[in-house]
C-alpha cells in the first residue's frame, strides 16, 4: 500500500510551502521518521519525515517549487511497485483545491478531475496531518525528559511502536547532540572559510599540486595553465578558470528565504508606507551600570541580561506612551493595537528573521532578558515555531552589533514602526550638575532611531515615542 | 557448594533448625514417619522423633491453631499445610488470631510461627492441588508472606522465618521443588526476609515475579536476550512487606514494567505491584504497565491442555517482553 507524502501545513498562518530540497532519489529505500525533503516557508525552514518504510517511489513536486499545503510530494511504498503510480487515472499528483484555499501559486487542478477522486484526498489531508504534529502518546519519562532538557519532541525519531517516541530515542538523541558540538556552531562563530577568504585561483600550488613538472606545464601550455590539473579542478580542490573567464560574476539561485526578505522590502518601502526617520542620541550609563550590577544574579538565574533586554522593556514603555506607534493601518481605519509583541530582527548567515516577543509591555527586565535570549539561541538554531515569527506589533533592529551608528531599517508590515539601535560607544559629552556647572563627560552612547509609517503617525508622535525610550534608558533605576 | 533441589534446601533448613533450636517443632498431615506427601520433612522424624516431628490430624484449623498456642508458649512451631489449597479452614486462626495477636495485645504477647505450604499449578493437580493464595494473606498486616524461587533463597529464608519473631507464612512453588536446582552453601546462613533480589540485570524493561513465575521470566529473559531485549528480573522473594525500594529503584531505571504471576489476574499481587510503581514511578515510565497473570477462572484447570493455556510460561512471558519492548 502506497504512502504520500504531503506538504505539512507548518503553523497556523502558513498555506504554503517549497520544497528546498530532495534528501532521497526516486529508488532510494526510505525508513519511516528518517529526513525525506527540506521544506522551507517564509518563515521556517525544516525537514520532512518520510511518513513510512518503504522505497521512494516518486517524486510528484520539484525542489524549488512552491505548493499548497496537503499537496502530494511524493509516494512511498515496496519496492515491487515501483511500476505503478498510485494516482495515475483520476486523481493527479496535484495540490488540493476542494476545501481549502487555493494559492495563486500552486498549480491548480481543475474541477472536473479532482470531483470523482474524494477518497484519495481524504488519504492524503490525513496523511498531512500526520505530518504537521506527532500525535501519539507521550510517556510520562519523555515528558519529563523533554522538560529538564527543554526539548521540542518533533525532532526527535521515535522508533516505538507507530512511530512513538521513547525514553531511548530521547537518550540516543541527547547522546548525539553531546557528542556532536560542532553541529551547534553557528557558521558566524566558526573561522572564516568562505570564499572571501579563498584566493580565486592559486595557480602554483595547483601546479604543485597537480604536475610533477609543474613549471613547464605553465610555461608549454600558457592558454590552459591548470590543464594538468583537470581532477583537482573537478574534485572543488580550485574553481574552474572556465567558468570564471566566461562570465563577469556567478548566479546564486534565490532562497526562499531571500525571495520574501526582497518580497517584503520592496512592497514594505515602495508600494505601502512613506517612510521616516528620526534619531536620538541616548547616554546608556545608568543602563550600563545597571547591567554589571545585576548581571552575575540574573545569569544566576540561568539569564543573559543583554542590552537588547532594556531596549525591548523601553520600546514597550514607548508603545504604550504613544499608542499611535503601536498599530496598523487598514483601509477601514488606524487598528490600535492592545498589546505590545515586539519583534526582534536576528541575523542568519542567509538573511534575518523576527521571532516575537509576545506581551513584551507585560515583562520586567528578567521577563524580557529571558525572552530575548531563548528566541535568539532558537532563531539561530533554526528551532523556532512558525507561530513565533508573526504576529508582532513593533519591530526593534539592533544593526550596532555590527558597528552601524544609525541606520533607516525598513518597516515590517503591516506594522508602523521599527526601532533601530546603533553601536554603542564612548562619546564626550557636556553634561550638567545640579548647581548648574557644565562639565565634559564620557558617556557610552547609543544612537536609537525610529522609523515610522508618515500615513499613521506624525513626526510629533514619532519623536514622543523615542522621548520616552530615552527617559526610560537615562533614568533607568 | 553442593547442588540442591528447592525440596532439598527446604528439607535441610528445617533439619539445621531443628538442630540449632530444641524450642523449634514440626507439625501437620504426614509430616511424621511419611516424611510428608512432598518428602519435605523426610528423615526427620527418625532423627528428631516423634515429640518435635508430630503428625496431625486432617485438620487445617487446628494444626494453625496448635501452631499459635505453642509459639504464645515460646516454642518456634513449623506448620505444614499440605497443599496451599487445604489452608482456607486456617483463614481464621490465621487472619484473625496469628497476624494480630502482638497488635491486639499491646506488643505483650508474639507468635513465632510459621506456615509452610506448598502452592501453584504446573503439577497437574486440578482444582484442589494447584492454587495460589498468596493474595489473600498479603492483604493482611501483621503477616509476613515469603516466596522462595531458588533453593539458597528456600534455605536462608526458612531460616529467617524460623527465627522471626512473628508468624511467617512461607509458601513454596510446588512445581519448582524437583525442577529448580541451585548451589547451596554449607553451613548456616539466612537470607533476610523483605529484600527483592536482582534475579538478572537488564536495562530495557524489568519483569517482577515471584516462586515459579521468576525461574521462568529467567528462562524468557534469556530467550529474548538473543534478539536483542536486555530483560531485567526482579525476584520479589517477599511479598509482604514488599521491598519498595528495589522495586522501584528498577522501574525507574527501565521505565517499562511486566509483572507475571500465576495466580488470578484480577486482585492478584502483580496489581498492587503496579499501583505502587504507578504511585511512585510515573515520572519514570515509558510504557503502560502490563501484567501476565492466569485468567480470571474459578480454578487451575485439571485438564493438561487447558492447565498449559491457564499458566503463564516462558514463552507467553517472551511474547509479553516482547511486546512491552516495541512499545
Amino acid at each position: 500500500m502506497p504512502t504520500n507524502v504531503v506538504m505539512p501545513q507548518l503553523g497556523e498562518s502558513v498555506v504554503e510551502g517549497t520544497v528546498s530540497k530532495w534528501l532521497k532519489q526516486p529508488g532510494d529505500s526510505v525508513a519511516a521518521f528518517e529526513p525525506l525533503l527540506e521544506v522551507s516557508t517564509d518563515k521556517v525552514e525544516t525537514e520532512i519525515p518520510a511518513p513510512a518504510d518503504g522505497v521512494l517511489l516518486s517524486i510528484q513536486v520539484e525542489a524549488g517549487a512552491t505548493v499548497a499545503h496537503g499537496t502530494i510530494l511524493a509516494v512511498i511504498g515496496a519496492a515491487g511497485e515501483l511500476d505503478a503510480p498510485v494516482f495515475q487515472n483520476d486523481t493527479p499528483p496535484t495540490p488540493l483545491s476542494g476545501g481549502r484555499t487555493a494559492l495563486a501559486s500552486a498549480p491548480l487542478s481543475d474541477e472536473g478531475r479532482t470531483a470523482p477522486a474524494s477518497a484519495p484526498l481524504e488519504r492524503g489531508r490525513g496523511g498531512a496531518a500526520a505530518a504537521e504534529a506527532y500525535t501519539g502518546h507521550i510517556t510520562p519519562v519523555v515528558a519529563r525528559m523533554a522538560a529538564e532538557h527543554r526539548l521540542d519532541l518533533a525532532l526527535i525519531p521515535g522508533t516505538g511502536r507507530e512511530g512513538r517516541i521513547t525514553k531511548k530515542d530521547v537518550e540516543a538523541y541527547l547522546d548525539g547532540r553531546r557528542t556532536a558540538p560542532e553541529k551547534s556552531v553557528d557558521p558566524w562563530d566558526q573561522p572564516g572559510s568562505g570564499d572571501l577568504f579563498k584566493p580565486t585561483v592559486d595557480y602554483s600550488d595547483a601546479a604543485v599540486a597537480g604536475t610533477q613538472n609543474a613549471a613547464s606545464a605553465m610555461r608549454s601550455a600558457p592558454a590552459a595553465p591548470i590543464a594538468g590539473t583537470h581532477d583537482e579542478a573537478s574534485a572543488g580542490l580550485v574553481p574552474s578558470v572556465a567558468n570564471s573567464s566566461s562570465s563577469p560574476g556567478r548566479l546564486i539561485p534565490l532562497s526562499p528565504m531571500r525571495r520574501a526578505i526582497a518580497d517584503h522590502m520592496v512592497r514594505s518601502q515602495l508600494h505601502t508606507s512613506p517612510h521616516v526617520t528620526t534619531v536620538f542620541e541616548v547616554d546608556l550609563s545608568a543602563v550600563v551600570a545597571h547591567r554589571a550590577a545585576h548581571k552575575a544574579d540574573y545569569a544566576e538565574s540561568g539569564v543573559n541580561l543583554t542590552l537588547t533586554a532594556y531596549f525591548v522593556i523601553a520600546a514597550a514603555a514607548g508603545l504604550r506612551a504613544v499608542p499611535s506607534i503601536n498599530a496598523e493601518w487598514r483601509e477601514g481605519g488606524i487598528f490600535y493595537h492592545y498589546a505590545q509583541h515586539i519583534g526582534m530582527a536576528v541575523a542568519l548567515d542567509e538573511g534575518l528573521i523576527v521571532p516575537v516577543i509576545r506581551h513584551a509591555g507585560d515583562l520586567n527586565l528578567i521577563g524580557a532578558a529571558r525572552a530575548v535570549g531563548d528566541l535568539a539561541t532558537r532563531a539561530r538554531a533554526k528551532a523556532l515555531k512558525a507561530d513565533e515569527v508573526a504576529g508582532g506589533t513593533f519591530t526593534i533592529t539592533n544593526h550596532g552589533t555590527s558597528g552601524s551608528l544609525f541606520a533607516t531599517p525598513i518597516i515590517n508590515q503591516p506594522q508602523v514602526g521599527i526601532m533601530g539601535v546603533g553601536a554603542m560607544e564612548k562619546r564626550v559629552r557636556v553634561i550638567t550638575d545640579s548647581y548648574g556647572n557644565d562639565m565634559i563627560a564620557v558617556r557610552p552612547c547609543a544612537y536609537v532611531s525610529l522609523t515610522f509609517d508618515h500615513r499613521v503617525a506624525d513626526g510629533a508622535a514619532g519623536d514622543a515615542f523615542l522621548m520616552e525610550v530615552r527617559r526610560l534608558l537615562t533614568d533607568w533605576q | 557448594m553442593p547442588t540442591m533441589t528447592l525440596i532439598e534446601a527446604v528439607l535441610s533448613a528445617m533439619d539445621e533448625e531443628l538442630a540449632r533450636d530444641p524450642r523449634v517443632f514440626i507439625t501437620g498431615e504426614d509430616v511424621g514417619q511419611r516424611g510428608g506427601v512432598f518428602r519435605a520433612t523426610q528423615g526427620l522424624y527418625a532423627k528428631y522423633g516423634g515429640a518435635r516431628v508430630i503428625d496431625s490430624p486432617l485438620a487445617e484449623l487446628s494444626i494453625v491453631a496448635i501452631g499459635i498456642g505453642a509459639a504464645l508458649a515460646e516454642l518456634r512451631p513449623i506448620c505444614e499445610i499440605q497443599f496451599a489449597d487445604f489452608i482456607h479452614p486456617a483463614f481464621n486462626q490465621i487472619v484473625n488470631e496469628a497476624a494480630r495477636f502482638y497488635y491486639r495485645s499491646n506488643g505483650t504477647w508474639r507468635v513465632p510461627l510459621v506456615i509452610r505450604a506448598p502452592y501453584g499449578g504446573g503439577i497437574s493437580g486440578g482444582l484442589y492441588h494447584s492454587q495460589s493464595i498468596e493474595a489473600f494473606f498479603a492483604h493482611v498486616p501483621g503477616l509476613k508472606v515469603v516466596v522462595p524461587s531458588t533453593p539458597y533463597d528456600a534455605k536462608g529464608l526458612l531460616k529467617s522465618a524460623v527465627r522471626d519473631p512473628n508468624p511467617v507464612l512461607f509458601l513454596e512453588p510446588k512445581k519448582g521443588y524437583r525442577a529448580i536446582k541451585g548451589e547451596v552453601p554449607d553451613g548456616d546462613y539466612t537470607v533476610p526476609i523483605g529484600e527483592a533480589r536482582i534475579a538478572r540485570p537488564g536495562r530495557d524493561l524489568t519483569v517482577y515475579a515471584y516462586g515459579m513465575m521468576a525461574h521462568y521470566s529467567e528462562r524468557a529473559a534469556d530467550m529474548v536476550a538473543r534478539e536483542g531485549i536486555d530483560a531485567e528480573v526482579v525476584d520479589l522473594r517477599t511479598l509482604l512487606p514488599l521491598d519498595k525500594r528495589t522495586v522501584l529503584e528498577s522501574a525507574r531505571k527501565t521505565g517499562k514494567v511486566l509483572i507475571v504471576y500465576e495466580d488470578n489476574l484480577t486482585m492478584g499481587f502483580g496489581a498492587e505491584v503496579a499501583a505502587l510503581i504507578a504511585d511512585e514511578a510515573f515520572e519514570s515510565l515509558d510504557a503502560p504497565i502490563k501484567r501476565l497473570a492466569a485468567p480470571d477462572v474459578p480454578g487451575v484447570p485439571f485438564a493438561h491442555t487447558m492447565q498449559e493455556f491457564y499458566m503463564p510460561n516462558p514463552n507467553t512471558i517472551a511474547d509479553a517482553i516482547r511486546d512491552l519492548a516495541a512499545y
